[in-house]
């Protein structure tokens, strides 16, 4: 089984950029589980987090071909030890007065928000790692999930370094 | 900074002079149009009319190929940019400096379907270097630049430019040169010291090395450097198809071109070889074969400037990134601190290559209709040209026999599309070269199938006084295919006879058709009039030159390693594989 990998990308913000790292996923044949994309604390700088399923000499290939884009400044993989990596998920319950508070409860549990409320529904924001988000997601289940949104996740390293030292000569 | 109120056009033309391009090949139309008002007025710029823009596409790569600066071609939007695609391709997969400018729609217009709008930035995407779409005036003079730099620093490829029409019209002050702001472009042209001295180490222990020569030595203009490493090495050196020329043939210690038609000496050395020194090559599968059974026992030095080739396709024991001219200088030195006095031992290897060398020479058998063997004419065209000539090759058999039957003694004198394959290219590759190169003697080997793609040139040669050599290799069929369809296919020839043969209807009659378009022109049939028509060609030089060829259509290229086969499989001859000794 192949692992997951974050890439972290710094790419130049210019027209055509996400088309250039995704056809490049696509066209060598490579699967993105998930992919965010935003500005960061430099101007004209985007940062995108790419997660990707691959192994060995693929995920090398791939890092390889990304860094001769000519808008890729930098990437780095962000290993899971040395690093955080934030799932962001909207969720849309089915609830009615019998299932409300059993639906709360889970949300305290997870340290999750309940963003908006009515008769026969809620709204969920969740944050955290996939597991932690994908493990909620199950509980919510048997109360029947209307509506599902997703971000691709992100990531920053630990520490004080940031990516961006000595990218821009 | 002096400034000069330019419109966008005018900028265009300045920015690509001041760059020191003196050629662009091109054909206008609407959305093009405000640049080729300019263009007529530049004394620094010669603009050659193309009668099809894949034609300009070609020739700018023959242009480059043969002079190693960049080509550049010029083309509309919609079709014009679409009719540029092979050519942009064919150019990223062969490393070939171009540069490629598109007009579009204006920027107002982009993204509403308006008349011949097509995206050629997104469609070029995957086969450009990079691509940049202009919509400013005032950025022209900076992305000309910073597409200039990308196409020709670290591994050279095509930057295609989109400029929008109203990009061209605009006005603003024009001063050069302009910023270029290439963040992320860092080629890496110096090696690891560390790792050129873990190269020399390997090389200094190994028994059975071989210098694996890829196109990239030529982009490097890396070839007397390879001559003086093989030289102290005394190792053995093979050329694939886009090195042919980057060490001279006539050299003891070359074994040919290694790949599916290469050598018996080439493909075995590679195979047997305990050390592969991979030198701007990139382990193309029609030289590995099979890529599990090729050169099993070897271990691999491989340089390349782009760090994306290594290890992409096989392994590398000591990977070097690293422009080849740099890394060879450095490896010499290297080798020469590490030899002190002794030479590398390559005793037993040389007995057993030059064995190798002795009963497997590349040879032919005579045809069996009695028509000419098309390896004697390319042969002979070789022999009477010189190695100061430039050969451009179509793609197919003819192609192969120019590799291995022309002998190279020069880099840039070989042009050919390795990497894609593109029928069509010869002829006006050839017409860029002569254009590059005017002094040269300048032929295209071309095959009667891909003659028919391009041929449209010769008009453009013709009236731009391009006075090239085409010799047609008329074998009335896709000769290539019918090769595959003879040995893997029950000779059942589907859909490759061309009917361009003298016992055919011969639709068309290239002599008449070369008459048409201002060509001398000439049919060769026997063996003692070929000699005769190469010099008559070579003699003329107020028009451009057809000789139409006709040889045997059951010749085929041999030696041969079938496609997905183990090069441990290649074959000498059909049904004749080589004979190891005893446990080689
Ligand atoms: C544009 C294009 N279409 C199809 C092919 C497939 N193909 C490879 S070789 C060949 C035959 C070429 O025929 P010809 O030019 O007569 O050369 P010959 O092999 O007969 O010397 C074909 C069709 C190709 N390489 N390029
Ligand atoms: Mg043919």
């Amino acid at each position: 089984m192949t692992t997951q990998h974050v890439l972290s990308l710094l790419v130049e913000n210019k027209p055509g950029i996400l088309t250039r790292v995704a056809a490049l996923f696509a066209r060598r044949g490579y699967n993105i589980e998930s992919l965010a994309v935003g500005t960061t604390e430099i101007e004209g700088v985007s940062r995108i987090t790419v997660v990707v399923s691959l192994d060995g000499l693929p995920l090398e290939q791939v890092t390889k071909q990304l860094n001769k884009l000519i808008n890729v400044l930098k990437i780095v993989e962000l290993e899971e030890e040395t690093s955080v990596a934030r799932d962001h998920m909207l969720v849309k319950v089915r609830t009615d007065s019998s299932t409300r508070s059993q639906v709360l409860e889970a949300v305290t549990l997870f340290r999750a928000r309940v963003i908006d409320v009515v008769s026969d529904a809620v709204v969920i924001e969740v944050t955290g790692d996939t597991a932690k988000c994908q493990a909620f997601l199950k509980v919510l289940e048997p109360f029947g999930i209307k509506e599902l949104v997703q971000s691709g996740a992100i990531a920053v390293s630990r520490g004080s370094k940031s990516m961006s030292e000595k990218v821009l000569r | 900074m002096a400034t000069e109120t330019l419109t966008g056009a005018q900028a265009l033309i300045r920015s690509l002079e001041l760059l020191g391009v003196d050629t662009v090949f091109g054909l206008p139309g609407g959305a093009i149009l405000p640049t080729y008002d300019p263009l007529m007025d530049s004394k620094k710029l010669r603009h050659i009319l193309v009668r099809h823009e894949q034609g300009a596409g070609h020739a700018a790569e023959g242009y480059a190929a043969a002079s190693g600066r960049v080509g550049v071609c010029i083309a509309t939007s919609g079709p014009g940019a679409t009719n540029l695609v092979t050519a942009i391709a064919d150019a990223h997969m062969d490393s070939v400096p171009m540069l490629a400018i598109t007009g579009q729609v204006n920027s107002f217009a982009i993204g509403t379907d308006a008349f011949q709008e097509a995206d050629i930035v997104g469609i070029t995407m995957p086969i450009t270097k990079h691509s940049f779409l202009v919509t400013r005036a005032e950025d022209i003079p900076g992305v000309v630049a910073a597409a200039y730099e990308i196409a020709t620093t670290g591994r050279p490829g095509p930057v295609l430019i989109d400029f929008a029409k109203d990009a061209q019209n605009g006005k603003f002050e024009f001063s050069w040169p302009p910023k270029i702001d290439l963040p992320g472009f860092r080629p890496i042209t110096d090696p690891h010291g560390k790792q050129v001295q873990a190269a020399a180490e390997l090389i200094l222990k190994s028994h059975k090395p071989i210098l694996y020569v890829g196109g990239g030595v030529i982009r490097a203009e890396a070839s007397n450097e390879l001559l003086a490493l093989a030289e102290l090495l005394h190792a053995p050196v093979t050329t694939t198809l886009m090195a042919r020329g980057a060490f001279p043939d006539s050299h003891p210690q070359h074994l040919g071109m290694p790949g599916m038609h290469g050598t018996v000496p080439a493909v075995t050395a590679l195979q047997k070889s305990d050390l592969l020194i991979t030198l701007g090559a990139r382990f193309d599968d029609r030289v590995t074969g099979d890529i599990k059974s090729f050169a099993k026992g070897a271990k691999v030095i491989h340089v390349d400037i782009d760090p994306a080739e290594i290890g992409k396709i096989r392994h590398a024991d000591v990977p070097i990134v690293g422009d080849a001219k740099v890394v060879i200088l450095m490896l010499i030195a290297e080798l020469k601190a590490q030899m002190k006095n002794s030479r590398p031992d390559y005793e037993d290897w040389w007995v057993f290559l030059n064995g190798l060398k002795e009963r497997y020479p590349l040879g032919y058998s005579e045809t069996e209709d009695g028509k000419l063997s098309p390896q004697y004419v390319i042969q002979r065209i070789g022999e009477l040209s010189g190695p100061e000539a430039i050969f451009a090759a179509g793609v197919g058999q003819h192609q192969m026999w120019s590799a291995q039957f022309i002998k190279y003694e020069r880099p840039n004198s070989w042009l050919n599309s390795g990497g894609l394959g593109t029928m069509g290219y010869a002829v006006p590759a050839a017409m860029g070269a002569k254009v590059a190169q005017p002094d040269r003697l300048v032929w295209a080997i071309d095959g009667d199938g891909c003659f028919q793609m391009t041929n449209q040139e010769l008009a453009t040669c013709t009236i731009n006084d391009i006075p090239i050599k085409v010799a047609i290799i008329n074998n009335s069929s896709l000769g290539m295919v019918r090769q595959w369809q003879t040995l893997f296919y029950n000779s059942r020839y589907s859909n490759t006879d061309l009917n361009t043969g003298t016992d055919t209807i011969m639709v068309p009659d290239f002599v008449k058709l070369g008459e048409a378009y201002g060509c001398l022109a000439i049919r060769v049939e026997k063996i003692e009039d070929v000699d005769a028509a190469i010099k008559l060609a070579m003699e003329t030089n107020d028009r451009p030159v057809v000789i139409d060829f006709i040889v045997g259509r059951d010749a085929m290229v041999w030696p041969m390693v079938p496609s997905g086969i183990s090069n441990d499989a290649v074959q000498y001859a059909r049904d004749a594989a080589p004979i190891w000794d005893g446990d080689e």
